[in-house]
């Protein structure tokens, strides 16, 4: 039997892992990403998910079910430092009780529980013919990969406001996407480097002072466009320069991401870590603040505990340095207007602070 | 003579003032929306119309409030603006030294701080519609009250019922409760006025520094009995203007006049059929919610896809 591998969203790094799981099950699986995300996604998520969970949960399991819909028997899950970290025994559960059989493997994501050795027999079990060498240059393969992705995204992010015909850096990031699903682990500097400098060769109408906002907050809403309204593009569409420091690749290999550092960052607004991605936002919103900054924009999933907890810190560096803050909690709603609404008068205040 | 219309066009209610170069307001008029926003508008320009000296043009239009996008197209306005700007600009026209604005409407509430007529912080309820003016409606329903009857009645009370202020649901089972085992009527309503209040320090306005001179307004500052609990739990006094419920309006016109882009304004929108139509996309499983508006079966404007395609 042929094994039919899926998994969920987050925002684009459905090339790399598509990538990843390629190399690794070789011939004895094929590899499809669960379907794009759409309205129907999150119906589904959310109509068999218990109600209080939070909302990356719900999309998930929405990925899960479209995925199966489609034929998948093989699904992949990652593990998380919150209560994510269940999520994947409670959505295998669910999907068993609608009646869907599949084999679930979870990618550990923990630094602490990864190992290479458990990697491996993962996939050894879909593929007897992998070998530890094959494991390990396709890990190096797709981690540069995410790199060179996250590096060329940080680029769109921070000059997409600016473009002088919009739409061109999309474009040049979509073929960038589409080469670099096909290179080799030596090719992909190569690429990188042809895509970035057609990039920055992009006209850009950009003032020296433009207006800066940073993005803190939970991970899967923050690197997942769907779930967050598009507000970064949201943002773009203001003049804003939008920086945010959360990636795959900063969340699973920048020392930077380590606590003694966010401690250090954090400046004494926190003292112990928060749990989670907590005392990312903290430290974060303490350097945006220090580094002139005109404002940040608070994420998370209506419920997210680690957040909650760091809001009230989050509130005081704003008080101590003067730095608005912009909360936002996503849910299942259907209404962008709300959130439109308070980006625009987000927009304004700053405007007319700068202008005083 | 020069005048600029602005229209707020809230869930519940529609508002609309007509101001002169100087500002001040020469026509308002404030009804109610019921679910029909541009047929509101359309009564609300002709109560205008009305009250409109002669010699006078209305050469720049402005909208806010949640269905400002569609009446902004609807009226050819210059200026579509979001709620808050449009009330920091409007109170600071009428109270220029204000620190803090309290606003609570029928579905949203919200907090603007200033600091030397700069908008420094705000707040707005975020998922729930919990302490808002629907509450209120509803919770005066159930009493058998006109929701104007609310504010007077509270202020009779002497020892207001303690009513819990997290939440709606929990709000409303406990006064039904409190009613039940013999509390007093007016004492109720005191305490869904406290509750009101608890509920929006809580929700809305927690952690922010609310300062003197601080302005209430909104459909519930009409209400004497919440003006009362905020006095009670802030312990400095509240003022609430005359005007208070077209703060929204009177920004947005003031910004209207601002932008200083200037048209005639026809007030002939009466007699002209706007239709609006919605469909949803079928091209994607997305399912976009795509609105379409017609002044007399011409296509004015679309809203509400996500991409290119299903436009036509």
């Amino acid at each position: 039997m042929q094994y039919k591998i899926s998994f969920p969203h987050m925002g684009k790094y459905h090339v790399p892992i598509k990538i990843l799981m390629e190399k690794l099950v070789g011939s004895y699986g094929v590899v499809s990403p669960a379907p794009p995300m759409t309205k129907r996604t999150i119906e589904l998520g959310t109509k068999h998910s218990p109600e209080f969970v939070c909302i990356p949960f719900k999309y998930n399991l929405g990925n899960f079910i479209e995925a199966l819909e489609n034929g998948a028997n093989v699904l992949f899950h990652t593990s998380g430092d919150c209560r994510m970290g269940f999520y994947n025994e409670v959505q295998e559960q669910i999907l068993r009780d609608m009646g869907y059989d599949f084999k679930l493997c979870i990618l550990e994501t923990n630094s602490r529980n990864r190992s290479l050795r458990d990697f491996h027999n993962m996939f050894k079990a879909l593929n007897p013919r992998l070998t530890y060498a094959k494991t390990i240059s396709a890990i190096a393969l797709v981690i540069r990969i995410i790199f060179a992705m996250d590096k060329t995204e940080e680029y769109v992010r921070k000059n997409i406001g600016f473009e002088k015909n919009p739409g061109e850096l999309e474009k040049i990031e979509k073929n960038f996407l589409a080469d670099i699903a096909n290179a080799t682990f030596f090719q992909v500097g190569k690429i990188y480097k042809k895509y970035m400098s057609q990039l920055q060769a992009v006209p850009l109408d950009k003032p020296q002072n433009c207006m800066k906002i940073g993005v803190v907050g939970e991970l899967y809403v923050l690197m997942e466009p769907f779930s967050n309204y598009f507000i970064e593009k949201e943002l773009a569409k203001f003049g804003i320069e939008v920086t945010r420091y959360i990636n795959v690749s900063y969340l699973l290999f920048s020392p930077k991401h380590k606590i003694p550092h966010l401690l250090k960052e954090a400046d004494g607004f926190v003292t112990y870590e928060i749990g989670a991605d907590g005392t990312d936002s903290v430290a974060k919103s303490v350097f945006f603040a220090k580094n002139g900054y005109d404002g940040i924009i608070h994420l998370k999933p209506f419920g997210c505990t680690p957040e909650v907890n760091s809001i009230p810190i989050v509130q005081r560096v704003s008080d101590s340095y003067g730095i608005p803050v912009l909360y936002f909690s996503f849910d299942s709603q259907t209404s962008e207007t709300g959130v439109k609404t308070r980006l625009e008068a987000f927009y304004d205040m700053i405007q007319m602070k700068r202008g005083a | 003579m020069k005048a600029y219309l602005g229209i707020d066009i809230g869930s519940i209610s529609t508002k609309g003032v007509i101001i002169d170069e100087k500002k001040e307001i020469i026509a308002h008029s404030y009804l109610w929306t019921e679910g029909n926003p541009i047929g509101a508008v359309k009564n609300v320009v002709r109560e205008l119309k009305d009250q409109l000296p002669p010699q006078t043009q209305v050469v720049a239009v402005g909208t806010t409030g949640s269905a400002r996008k569609l009446i902004g197209t609807v009226l050819g306005a210059q200026i579509v603006k979001n709620e808050i700007t449009a009330h920091a600009v409007g109170t600071m026209s009428r109270v220029p030294g204000v620190r803090t604005i309290l606003e609570i409407g029928g579905q949203d509430s919200k907090i603007i701080l200033l600091n030397n007529g700069i908008v420094t912080d705000y707040a707005m309820n975020t998922i729930c519609a919990a302490g808002t003016g629907s509450f209120l409606m509803s919770q005066a329903k159930r009493l058998g009250l006109a929701i104007e009857e609310l504010g007077e009645m509270a202020l009779k009370s002497k020892n207001p019922t303690r009513i819990a202020a997290r939440c709606t649901v929990f709000a409303e089972s406990d006064l039904v409760h409190k009613a039940q085992i013999g509390h007093k009527k007016e004492d109720i309503v005191a305490g869904i006025c406290n509750a009101v209040v608890n509920n929006y320090l809580n929700n809305v306005g927690k952690g922010k520094r609310i300062s003197a001179p601080t302005v209430f307004q909104g459909g519930v500052s009409k209400n004497v009995g919440v003006v009362r609990a905020f006095e009670e739990i802030l312990g400095h006094e509240v003022y609430v203007d005359d005007f208070g419920h077209l703060m929204g309006c009177l920004g947005v016109a003031v910004l209207a006049k601002n932008s200083k882009k200037e048209s005639p304004f026809n007030f002939n929108i009466q007699e002209i059929n706007f239709v609006t139509k919605g469909k949803e996309c079928d091209v994607c499983p997305n399912n976009c919610e795509i609105i379409y508006i017609y002044r007399n079966d011409e296509l004015l404007d679309s809203w509400g896809n996500r991409c290119e395609r299903g436009t036509s």
